[in-house]
This record gives structure tokens, C-alpha cells and sequence, in this order.
């Protein structure tokens, strides 16, 4: 058997060759945005990263309150190389936080979400909120005293919503308070549930982003646009960006290793200084502020409701900017969207320095 | 929506006809079948009630532990508690359960009163809440002394 009878058994299988050919036929366009296609790319280089020192971390992890401290401090010291692979699994996460906070926003401003690409924004916020679940529930796998507050706080947060926030709650706490049922719950989230639902949803925002084309924004419409092939151009270029990014997250690990603190105790006051982490400062920051009453509701019930239909809004805004790019709704969602973006910043500063 | 006037028998006025008797029974088995696989899954994500501890009253501490101007958290059942001995020797008992977002508060000596780390939230040392986010009051327990022990009772 010949070589070109194996492509030709292979490729008649599985369509190597219309798969080749449409990567082939990819094109990048070029302007002077474009240096933001690249964060998309970059956040699911990163989510490979959090897959392989995930899968790593499960080698040795055991999940429940009497050995998930311990077993983590057995990677950290014990294992060879557990530090590093358990501190590139966290710092890798908050970067990858970092750069899908970066890709929405310029999305956002770039009104890439105008049609056909609503379903693209959609799934896209959707990811916002699994990965923020995901280090939501990543945070209290090592049972520690911050993850212990973190977790207390945040799942009271959704236990004030009316209604539906206290079953929620003893959902996700596995009870009325958080014990070491909470983090078996966490702990399949976090390696089971999540990752299914990541994967999906990246599936669909990928293969819409294929579909599609990359989008050149509103504004250069009508102007020529140069293009650059994806395949090899385009993609040696993110080539370089992951490199980097390996790079820097080695160097993050060795220069500043995640620590891991005291062990939780469900019986020991809240530490001094304890505060969440940076993509939640701008809220921690809110709630601090409010007032105990405001009118007649508790305050942190309405910031927790106002955070809550933002999220929601944030879903919709395809369907809301009909005229993506015209003139009166380029001054509307630009100011919203600086608004938003001055607002996380400068709660998050006043977070971090108080 | 199906025409009878090819297939199946004749029908007339409110009898159905025998197509959409069937896709009815198919309609209505499929919601009841799937009903009866979700239910179960439901409930099962809900967790058991825990039967709460029948203790209403726990030994908090020693008296020679708690100095005047100091605080110490006890265990109250599965509840975190918190004894609070006033700079004039009075004994204090609370829920140490922020009223807030449910941390477990601390007793500060500079300020000489209940404070909780997680979002500055401050009560008085009648469990009244005077700063920061805290909505309501600290639930406040009985104190006595039996001996060297202070018990602690839910009033």
C-alpha cells in the first residue's frame, strides 16, 4: 500500500483535504484593530494551558475536607514540580481572566457582535460567566482560610437574590453552610460540569467565528481592507504570542509561587485584609460601600440585583444595538461601555489599595 | 391538522380522529417519561435538611481564658459563637455570623467592638449593628458563669 492510497482511504473518511482547504481559504483582515484579533486566540491557548495542569493537578488532588489541604501541599513541596504546574494552573487562570476581559471589550467597542454574529457575542458572554465559575469554584479546591471566606460570601451573594436565591444556595453549598460537602460539589463543577459545558460553547463559538469570518468593524466599512492569510501568517504570528505567554507564566511561577496559606477553619474569625480576587474586587468594593439600608430594601440585596441584571444586559446588547456602527449608537454603547469599563477600574484600584 | 378525509376512519363533530388520539398518547408519554427522569435528578441535587443540633446551651469557655477586653469564638452546635468579656468584666454572648454575607466576625480591642473583616461591617457591644454593610443586629445569647465555666444559652 502506497502512500497516496493512505491519504486518499484517510481523506475519504474524514475530509482532511475540505478541512485543509478551508483553513486555506481563512483570511485575517488587516487594519489598525487588528492587534485585537489576537486576545480570542490567546484566552484559548490559555484554557489548553488550565486542561493540561488541570488534568496534572488531578494526579494527585483529593477532594474533601480532610485531605484537600494536605494533598495540595503534598504538590507543592513533595510532588517534583508541583509547584510549578500548580502555579501556572493559577496564574494561567487569572490571565486567562484578564484576556477575556480584554477580547469582550474590544469586541464591545468594536461592535463585532453585529449581524450575523449575535449568537458569537452570546456564547461568548456565556464563557464570561463559566470561566468566571470556574475560578469561582477552582478557588476553594485547596481549603484554605481565604477560599473558605470566598466561597461563604460568594454563594451568600446568590442566596440574597429573592426568590429562587436561597435554593440556590443549599445547591450550591450542599447544605446550609459551607462544609466539606460544598467541596465535593465544587470540586465536580469544577473538573466535570464546567468543562463540559467550556467545551460546547467553545465548539459553537469557534465554528461561528469560521462560519462568519473574522469581523472588520462598522467604522471601515466601505474602505478597502487588506487581508492576511490565517494559515501560516496569522497563526505563526499567535505562534509567538503563546510562546510568550508560556514564557511569562513560567516566569510568574517560579518568581512568585500561589501560595496556599492556612487550612479553613469553619470556626476561626474572617482573616484581617481578606479579599477576593482582582476580577471580583469591583464588586467586593461595591458591596463594601452600600449602605445597610437603602429606602426600605437592605443595600447589598440591590447592588447584588443591580450586578446581577448587568450580567443579564450584557447578553442582549446585539439585540439592542439594531444600528451597530451608526452614529447615535456609537455615542451610546461607547459611553456605556467606558462608563462600565471606568467603573471596574476604579473600584478595582480602591479595592486593591484599601 | 391532519385531513381525514383519505386516511383513517370518518369523523365527525368533537371525536378526535385516530392520528391525533395517538400523537396525544405519544405527546403526553414522552413529557410524562421525561418528567419522570428529571424529577429524580432534580431532587436529587437538592441536599437533605441536617437535623440542627439540639444544644441550647454549650460551655463557651473558661473564665480564665477571657481577660476583660477580649472575645473569643466558641462553637455553638455547627454555628460559630462569640463571647465577648467587656472592659468592665461584663459577659457578652453573640451569633459570630456577620448579618451581612455570613463571615464570622472578631472581637477588636483597640475599638472595643464586634468586627468583621470580610466587609468592615462593626456592631456595638450589644450586638447592635453601627457601621459599614450589616444590616441587622447580632443575634445575642444568654451568658452565666457556672464555676469557672461560662455557659452559654440560646435565649
Amino acid at each position: 500500500m502506497n502512500m497516496k492510497t493512505v491519504t486518499t482511504w484517510v481523506d475519504e473518511r474524514l475530509a482532511v483535504t475540505a478541512v485543509a482547504e478551508l483553513a486555506r481559504k481563512k483570511e485575517v483582515p488587516l487594519h489598525r484593530h487588528s492587534i485585537w484579533y489576537y486576545f480570542g486566540g490567546m484566552t484559548l491557548f490559555l484554557f489548553t494551558v488550565q486542561v493540561v495542569t488541570g488534568i496534572l493537578l488531578l494526579l494527585y488532588y483529593r477532594p474533601s475536607a480532610e485531605n484537600a489541604f494536605e494533598s495540595v501541599q503534598f504538590i507543592m513541596t513533595e510532588v517534583q514540580f508541583g509547584w510549578l504546574i500548580r502555579s501556572i494552573h493559577s496564574w494561567s487562570a487569572n490571565l486567562m481572566i484578564a484576556t477575556l476581559f480584554i477580547h469582550m471589550f474590544s469586541v464591545f467597542f468594536l461592535r463585532a457582535y453585529y449581524p450575523p454574529r449575535e449568537i458569537t457575542w452570546v456564547s461568548g458572554v456565556a464563557l464570561l460567566f463559566v470561566v468566571i465559575c470556574f475560578g469561582f469554584s477552582g478557588y476553594l479546591l485547596p481549603w484554605n482560610q481565604l477560599a473558605f471566606f470566598a466561597t461563604k460570601v460568594g454563594t451568600e451573594i446568590a442566596g440574597v437574590v429573592p426568590i429562587v436565591g436561597r435554593p440556590i444556595l443549599r445547591f450550591l453549598r450542599g447544605g446550609d453552610d459551607v462544609t466539606g460537602a460544598t467541596l465535593t460539589r465544587f470540586f465536580g463543577f469544577h473538573v466535570a460540569v464546567l468543562p463540559a459545558t467550556a467545551t460546547v460553547l467553545i465548539g459553537l463559538h469557534v465554528m461561528l467565528v469560521q462560519l462568519h469570518g473574522m469581523s472588520v468593524p462598522p467604522s471601515l466599512t466601505g474602505k478597502p481592507v487588506k487581508k492576511m492569510k490565517f494559515v501560516p501568517n496569522f497563526l505563526l504570528r499567535d505562534l509567538i504570542g503563546w510562546i510568550l505567554a508560556i514564557g511569562a507564566l513560567a516566569a510568574l511561577a517560579a518568581l512568585f509561587p500561589w501560595e496556599l496559606g492556612e487550612k479553613a477553619d469553619p470556626f476561626a474569625p474572617a482573616p484581617e485584609g481578606i479579599k477576593p480576587e482582582w476580577y471580583f474586587l469591583f464588586m467586593f468594593q461595591t458591596l463594601k460601600f452600600l449602605p445597610a439600608k437603602i429606602w426600605k430594601f437592605d443595600g447589598e440585596v440591590l447592588g447584588i440585583m443591580a450586578f446581577n441584571i448587568v450580567a443579564l444586559l450584557l447578553f442582549v446588547v446585539p439585540f439592542v444595538d439594531k444600528a451597530p456602527g451608526s452614529r447615535r449608537n456609537t455615542l451610546i454603547f461607547n459611553s456605556l461601555g467606558i462608563v462600565a469599563l471606568l467603573y471596574i477600574v476604579v473600584m478595582t484600584i480602591i479595592g486593591y489599595v484599601t | 391538522m391532519f385531513s381525514t378525509k383519505e386516511a383513517g376512519p370518518p369523523t365527525s363533530g368533537a371525536v378526535p380522529s385516530r392520528r391525533s388520539f395517538l400523537d396525544y398518547l405519544l405527546g403526553t408519554s414522552a413529557i410524562a417519561t421525561l418528567g419522570a427522569i428529571v424529577y429524580p435528578i432534580f431532587r436529587f441535587m437538592q441536599p437533605p435538611q441536617t437535623v440542627e443540633s439540639g444544644e441550647n446551651s454549650v460551655v463557651a469557655a473558661k473564665l480564665n481564658e477571657l481577660p476583660n477586653n477580649s472575645g473569643k469564638i466558641f462553637k455553638f452546635g455547627n454555628k460559630p459563637g462569640i463571647v465577648v468579656r467587656t472592659e468592665t468584666g461584663e459577659l457578652k454572648a453573640f451569633s459570630a455570623v456577620c448579618t451581612h454575607l455570613e463571615c464570622i466576625v472578631q472581637y477588636r480591642t483597640e475599638t472595643k467592638q464586634i468586627w468583621c473583616a470580610c466587609h468592615n461591617g462593626q456592631y456595638n457591644l450589644s450586638g447592635k449593628n453601627i457601621g459599614g454593610p450589616p444590616p441587622r443586629p447580632l443575634e445575642e445569647f444568654q451568658v452565666n458563669t457556672r464555676g469557672d465555666d461560662v455557659v452559654v444559652t440560646r435565649s
